[in-house]
């Protein structure tokens, strides 16, 4: 048998490996190129005080986490009594990012279902999103003291990725 | 002759017919015969072609099975806006690009970028075709057909076969 | 009680298949004659359980039995009837079992029309197409039971989705699953001779008609799928480069170099064992197509709702079927060298070299479809291809293919010479580049005229051949004509009729390319806007209930040189059950393009963002695949494969030794 006639079942075979691997890959997760870069920088009014903002610098020296919400966002409520149990540890402080909201919607679904933000900033027309490559709402980021980010978290939080990933990593920033 | 004018008729008319039908160059301002003329929904048409060009290489992330031109998604508006603006400000389309890419990496562009990773992409089909023109010659080659030359009794009855005025027909 | 009827009668397919699948392959290897004469009467039992199935599927959807899941899913009591038939394959079970449907369609045809060839090799055939029944009767029990309870019952269903409702929806699948399907026909004919070792002529001469089917169907599929798309999705786009349309076009390309390997093999002996690669090839890649589809390794905007079981069961069952052809081949295959030699123009070495063409696009669009998987295994990030990628790699390894399109026809078996076909071709190649030039003149764009070159050249050739048909007819011109019925069989026939096709859907994406237009205006009632010689005045936009949706209608009227010529009515629809929005576009089709018109959203109170457009010889497109798809079938119907029947019966009749009519 002449080794030639081996090669379309050979070449068949690795395709069929790439094919396996790929059924255990999500191929509509889009990775984020921002991830050991520095995080954006940004300056937007806070939720509560518009009058007063905040910015990416104000928050150097800490590890915190950037969570994007909005009031209109359905699978955000999926993950916000897992947010509202974290604030109460006080491990690591919570930012949000209240994403193509309104003033009004977004104060009244915290109120509904509690506030775990140390506090929010509100990103109107997305522009900030736009920068830190959101596409899906809810995105959660890990930033570290020297403002880069080390983490992205694509759709809600899960108790496994939040047990596994988020607060080991938050753990190993703050020494 | 007559072939000739058909077939330079044919080639002719084909295009005579297409251009007929063809669209004229960019949209007339020309006032119509009656009503009011429709602005265009862009501010700046011709900057709107250019965000248009490059909304095409762009995919949409929500959707992700449509360009950000297609698109109606949110993002998608964001993100021609986003665009109309840099290249108003005078960016570049390739600046344009890379502004997306640094957000969105890689797989938010359709023309995957050369580099590494994408070079067997890029190379793999002119490697095939390689390939595949090697072995065509070697195909050929080896069935290009001998002439296996006649011996002596086979050509004298070659010529007797030839000479006779009725063939014999075997049995 | 249907459901339960259903469920029992897809077991008992199963079981019955499970017959087909072994006992012919073993009768046929042990020379067993009874086990080798189940293969017809097994697949007639297992069409006829699964067309019971199948309609007990297609009945409860009719009568909303929402207690079967797929219906709740896919149907709604105010869906209307032609959809309710459709919605059965508008869910992956149903579909799944649409396949079954058409496999034993194709079973039963070979059952049927094969008494001429030996019982040995129908049983294999039929053996090898019963295993493959088993496969896809086993993923079907196990992983997508179309019969499958929802208990409670809903109330109503979710509804068909709605860019489903609509009648190329009700074609589109049928069509692409025949060709699909009929490649494994092919499969299995090639299975049976390297089973047999029997790769003579014969083979490639029975295996041809099937083929061609098969493939005619593929082509018809892929077309009215581009075609729904293009008046569906509502912004005129006929062809994305999307994995799944790559999917259904890779069993495609290698299907035409299939089918001109066939002719080769079948008339002079060479490419034995390229063409059995290529028949395993066809339908290993219909397989894959289908497991693309399902098993969301991609991401497409065709893909059904996806299952990691389902994926594992089609890949396992890819690898065993292909893999086992696959090294069935290798250890099988023929010796290479066989058959007749032939110089270096010849039609052999045109055929030779559309084969490889053909197998090197296939190879691309596959690398391409499969580049964003590969990266992201090896986890070296994630990528796009997309149109960019295809059109850059396509285009090129298609030219040549077409150019030699119209030079193979006309060369002779081993060997023609240059001269005497530069001879039969010098007009066809003066039309082409007069063509190209007249389109270079008139503004058009240099990848255009190129596009004009080759479609004239194939146009052209065509005519050059059927000039060469009737070169030693004498008589005028209009005798020569009618005397080319009596000189051309219907294969050439079909062939020249397919060829004209391409050149017909070259014509047509190059046209539209090249020439296209579109303005993005801002209407209010009494506005006009102008495209492409055309006026178009927004009159009125009223509300209005249709059967299971709220939709909105738009009037433009459209005019040119001030004479109107007809009310479009583009359309925004919300369908109520799913609360997707659609947008339905207003075109006006006519043979030299068409006028499309589409709404977008209020940009006021009273304004609305239209997008006008302009496609000039669109139609073309599919016109020129339809061509395609009936040359095909006009080739497959060809007298001589039915010929043997008639000599057979002759020599019955008459006592007329065979072959000497």
């Amino acid at each position: 048998m002449k080794l030639k006639l081996l090669i379309p079942l050979g070449a068949f075979l690795l395709l069929a490996v790439f094919l396996f691997i790929g059924l255990g890959l999500n191929p509509r997760e889009v990775p984020s190129p921002l991830i050991d870069k520095p995080a954006p920088p940004f300056k937007l009014a806070k939720l509560d005080q518009p009058a007063e903002s905040l910015s990416r610098d104000d928050m150097k020296g800490k590890v915190w986490l950037l969570n994007v919400w909005a009031s209109w966002c359905v699978a955000c409520r999926q993950e916000h009594p897992l947010l509202v149990e974290l604030s109460k540890q006080k491990v690591v402080p919570i930012i949000g990012l209240d994403y193509k909201d309104q003033r009004p919607d977004a104060i009244n679904w915290l109120a509904k279902f509690g506030d775990p933000y140390d506090l929010s900033v509100s990103d109107m027309d997305g522009r900030v999103g736009i920068d830190y490559g959101v596409y899906g709402v809810p995105e959660t980021f890990v930033i570290d003291k020297n403002g880069m980010i080390r983490f992205k978290q694509i759709g809600p939080v899960t108790p496994e990725v939040l047990r596994e990933r988020i607060l080991p990593l938050v753990k190993e920033l703050q020494k | 002759m007559r072939r000739i004018l058909f077939t330079c008729a044919l080639a002719a008319s084909l295009h005579g017919a297409a251009l007929g039908q063809a669209a004229s160059p960019p949209p007339a301002q020309a006032a119509p015969a009656a009503g009011r003329q429709a602005a265009p929904l862009a501010e700046d048409p011709a900057l709107e072609e250019r965000v248009m060009r490059l909304a095409e290489e762009l995919r949409c992330l929500v959707c992700q099975n449509q360009t950000i031109a297609d698109s109606h998604a949110g993002l998608a508006e964001d993100l021609k806006q986003q665009i109309r603006e840099q290249l108003r400000a005078g960016r570049s389309d390739a600046q344009v690009l890379d502004y997306m890419v640094e957000r969105y990496g890689d797989f938010v562009l359709y023309r995957p970028p050369v580099k590494t990773t994408t070079m067997l992409l890029w190379a793999g089909p002119f490697v095939l075709l390689a390939v595949g023109a090697i072995t065509f010659a070697v195909v050929l080659r080896r069935r290009r057909p001998h002439a296996v030359p006649f011996d002596e009794a086979e050509h004298r009855r070659a010529q007797a076969l030839l000479a006779e005025e009725t063939p014999e027909i075997r049995t | 009680m249907i459901g339960e009827v259903g469920h029992f009668a897809l077991i008992i397919a199963l079981m019955i298949a499970l017959v087909q699948g072994v006992l012919p392959l073993v009768g046929a290897q042990r020379n067993i004659t009874t086990w080798m004469n189940l293969a017809q009467p097994a697949a007639q039992g297992q069409a006829l359980f699964v067309v019971i199935a199948y309609v007990c599927l297609t009945v409860a959807f009719v009568q909303n039995d929402f207690s079967l899941l797929v219906v709740a899913q896919q149907s709604n009591t105010s869906l209307p009837l032609a959809y309710r038939i459709a919605g059965v394959w508008g869910g992956h079970e149903g579909s799944m079992l649409l396949w079954m449907l058409m496999l034993c369609g194709w079973s039963v045809a070979v059952s049927a029309f094969s008494r001429r060839l030996p019982q040995e090799f129908v049983a294999r055939v039929l053996g090898v197409m019963g295993l493959v029944s088993v496969g896809f009767l086993a993923f079907l029990l196990f992983t997508s039971n179309p019969f499958e309870r929802l208990l409670p019952a809903a109330a109503e269903g979710r509804d068909l989705n709605p860019l489903l409702q609509d009648p190329g929806m009700v074609i589109h699948p049928p069509m692409l699953y025949m060709g699909y399907v009929g490649f494994s026909v092919a499969f299995a004919f090639a299975l049976a001779a390297l089973l047999s070792g029997r790769l003579d002529a014969s083979w490639s001469r029975w295996s041809r008609p099937w083929t061609i089917a098969a493939w005619s169907f593929l082509t018809a599929g892929i077309a009215i799928g581009s075609w729904w798309a293009y008046y569906e999705l509502g912004w005129g786009g006929w062809w994305f480069w999307d994995p799944v349309e790559n999917a259904s076009f890779l069993p495609w390309l290698i299907g035409t170099a299939l089918i001109h390997s066939l002719a080769a093999t079948e008339k002079r002996g060479v490419f034995r064992s390229w063409t059995v690669l290529l028949a395993i090839s066809a339908f290993a890649l219909s397989l894959l197509g289908t497991f693309l589809v399902r098993s969301g390794v991609l991401t497409s905007v065709h893909a059904f709702a996806t299952d990691p079981k389902r994926g594992i069961f089609i890949l396992g069952f890819l690898v065993i079927v292909i893999g086992g052809s696959l090294l069935l081949f290798a250890l099988r295959a023929p010796k290479v060298g066989l058959g007749g030699a032939f110089s270096a123009i010849s039609r052999e070495s045109m055929l030779l070299a559309n084969n490889v063409l053909f197998a090197v696009a296939c190879a691309s669009v596959l690398l391409g479809t499969m580049y964003p998987l590969i990266l992201d295994a090896l986890q070296l990030g994630k990528i796009s291809v997309g149109p960019p990628y295809f059109e850059r790699v396509f285009v090129p390894l298609m030219a040549p293919a077409v150019f030699l399109m119209g030079i193979g026809p006309l060369a002779r078996w081993r060997g023609s010479q240059v001269p005497e076909l530069a001879k039969s071709l010098r007009w066809a190649l003066l039309a082409s580049v007069l063509g190209a030039a007249v389109s270079l003149l008139s503004g058009g764009s240099l990848l255009g005229s190129l596009g004009i070159l080759l479609a004239v050249w194939v146009v052209a050739t065509t005519l050059a051949l059927l000039a060469e048909k009737t070169r030693n007819v004498s008589g005028s011109f209009v005798q020569r004509v009618s005397s080319l019925p009596r000189r051309v069989t219907r294969a050439e026939a079909g062939m020249l009729l397919a060829h004209f096709g391409v050149g017909v859907f070259i014509f047509g994406v190059t046209m539209v390319k090249t020439w296209e237009a579109q303005n993005d205006v801002r209407m209010e009632p009494g506005d006009v806007a102008t495209l492409g010689g055309y006026a178009f005045r927004f009159d009125s936009a009223a509300e209005f209930n249709g059967p299971n949706y709220i939709g909105l209608r738009a009037n433009v009227v459209l005019s040119k040189d001030g004479k109107e010529l007809a009310v479009m009515q583009p359309e925004k629809r919300m369908y109520k059950a799913q609360g997707m929005p659609m947008t339905e576009a207003a075109i006006r089709t006519r043979l030299g393009g068409d006028v499309y018109v589409s709404l977008g959203e209020m940009v006021s109170e009273t304004a609305w963002a239209v997008r006008l457009q302009i496609k000039p010889f669109v139609d073309w497109i599919w016109g020129g695949a339809a061509l395609m798809a009936l040359g095909g079938l006009l080739a497959a119907t060809d007298r001589r494969y039915r010929l043997a029947r008639r000599e057979e019966r002759a020599a019955i009749a008459g006592r007329v030794p065979a072959g000497s009519a």
